[in-house]
């Protein structure tokens, strides 16, 4: 440290990767999901399923402000955790200002702090969450993020009842809240690295294809979480990206391919497990809500019993906004990976 | 640009490249399909209309005045299909074929009402009525207007 004679022990290893010393716990998870979500082949896996995306609330923005405390309530009773418990709230959306995120903390009344990664929220906060309790800064830390379709709908797109045909490159964006409850001790899977992305640009234009627009930034995150870890990808049981969809997930594939890392078939995404082929998705899913609640319901599951013991969540977020793409830029794109160990 | 004295992207392809593995990689729209369902509903939508114009003039009215009267009643029923929630789904199937006739406009008027109503009156519905609509309406007055003062001078 130029001179200075104070030694500090970082966890850091490699270029953007941090090893937990004690790995802090996965104490328990809860997703809740809208009816479309709820009628894929993963709807089994989520704790609830809403009958409507409004549930009776006044607007959209409302039901998924009560989504999201809904799972993180959730969350908090199956571990039997009381509010007083935790230190820290961590949450995060799509909308402006992220107020699904604001409106759900000025309810729960925690300490919070409110985070903005586009789809790749979960793994954000989670690798966040899991920075704050190994470095001693937090007991137990509450994780919820959540979107919503129509929300994600009027504020990016058009109008919900417009008559318009979506591109065949368009994902849909997920109704979903997904909470994660963390504790420095207890029993339990636990996050043992993270990896933070860079923001990668390739230049891609089309706010109908976001799935090319993050593809290089997951394999450039995924690349780089292998070289800082002397891993390889077989060495996972599991590897999510959040959600990158059909086409997203064929380009991650050829990039890390052509960058001579074989993914073998641990490769998959979040956004193209939640609906089947029925369902008109087109390229899969996105939003933040879709990795979360696949993340807090699927794979936790799988983990816990036993089918899979080693797992990177790659969240992937294209960071751009209705304006930007109006003005000509082109998406970034970012990827956070956390790896759980059984 | 990213700062180029940066360790630079992991990834052993560049973005050149990458828009062309893209373009592979990305599914063509379906545009035969697409002409071929906008045909069938536009024409469906547009017969509708013409049912709608004989009947009118079979009540007595003048042609011109049947037209109105027709067109009145398919943005009528465009508007109503819009507030039952079916208008969408037609649009989904139909594409052009339902957004060109005046029941398309009358969804794009209808739907960012219903949209933005809790919102407002005034910032919601007032403000935002003619999100969808706007650019048409600007763009098809401003040629209205540039054709008007053609035909002026060319007779």
């Amino acid at each position: 440290m130029n001179g200075d004679d104070i030694t500090v022990n970082l966890k850091r290893v490699g270029n953007q990767t941090v090893v937990f010393d004690n790995p802090p716990v996965i104490l328990s998870s809860y997703s809740v999901v809208g009816p479309k979500e709820g009628k894929g082949p993963l709807g089994k896996t989520f704790d609830k399923v809403w009958n409507d995306g409004l549930h009776g609330e006044k607007s959209w923005e409302v039901a998924e402000s009560k989504m999201l405390q809904e799972a993180m309530q959730g969350a908090m009773n199956q571990a039997s955790v009381q509010k007083e418990e935790i230190d820290f709230m961590l949450a995060g959306d799509l909308l402006n200002q992220i107020i699904s995120s604001n409106f759900a903390a000025r309810q729960m009344a925690l300490p919070f702090i409110g985070l903005y990664g586009a789809c790749s929220t979960m793994a954000l906060s989670l690798a966040v969450g899991s920075m704050l309790i190994d470095g001693g800064f937090a007991e137990k830390i509450l994780v919820g993020v959540s979107s919503h379709h129509d929300t994600a709908e009027r504020q990016y797109r058009l109008p919900t009842e417009q008559g318009a045909q979506r591109a065949m490159s368009a994902q849909w964006t997920v109704t979903g809240a997904g909470s994660v409850l963390l504790g420095r001790s207890g029993e339990g899977p636990r996050v043992t690295s993270a990896t933070i992305g860079r923001v990668i640009d390739f230049a891609i234009k089309d706010v109908n294809n976001m799935g090319a627009a993050m593809a290089p930034a997951v394999a450039d995150t995924i690349l780089n979480h292998c070289q800082d870890m002397q891993l390889k990808p077989v060495d996972y049981n599991l590897i999510a990206s959040g959600d990158l969809g059909a086409i997203g997930l064929s380009l991650a594939c050829e990039l890390l391919k052509q960058s001579g890392l074989d993914t073998g078939t641990s490769f998959t995404d979040c956004g193209v497990m939640i609906y089947d082929e029925s369902q008109d998705s087109h390229a899969g899913a996105s939003g933040c809500g879709c990795s979360s609640v696949v993340f807090a319901g699927d794979i936790m599951q799988r983990i816990k019993a036993g089918e899979l013991q080693k797992v990177m969540l790659v969240g992937s977020g294209a960071l751009h906004s209705p304006t930007s793409a109006l003005q000509g830029e082109s998406i970034p794109g970012i990827g956070h990976a956390v790896v759980i160990e059984g | 640009m990213a700062d180029q004295t940066l360790r630079k992207p992991s990834i052993s392809v560049t973005p050149e490249k990458y828009q062309a593995l893209t373009q592979q990689y990305t599914p063509k729209p379906t545009i035969s399909k697409n002409v071929v369902r906008a045909f069938i509903v536009g024409g469906i939508i547009c017969s509708i209309g013409q049912l709608f114009i004989n009947f009118f003039i079979t009540l007595g009215m003048v042609r011109v005045e049947a037209s109105t009267a027709a067109t009145a009643t398919m943005i009528f029923l465009g508007a109503l299909l819009t507030g039952l929630g079916v208008y969408d789904e037609i649009g989904k199937f139909a594409g052009a074929g339902s957004i060109v006739p005046v029941t398309g406009f009358a969804n794009s008027i209808v739907a960012p009402a219903m949209e933005f109503r809790r919102e407002g009156y005034v910032m919601g519905v007032g403000a935002k009525l003619f999100t969808v609509a706007g650019p048409v309406l600007v763009y098809g007055i401003a040629t209205s207007i540039v054709v008007g003062f053609v035909y002026f001078f060319l007779h």
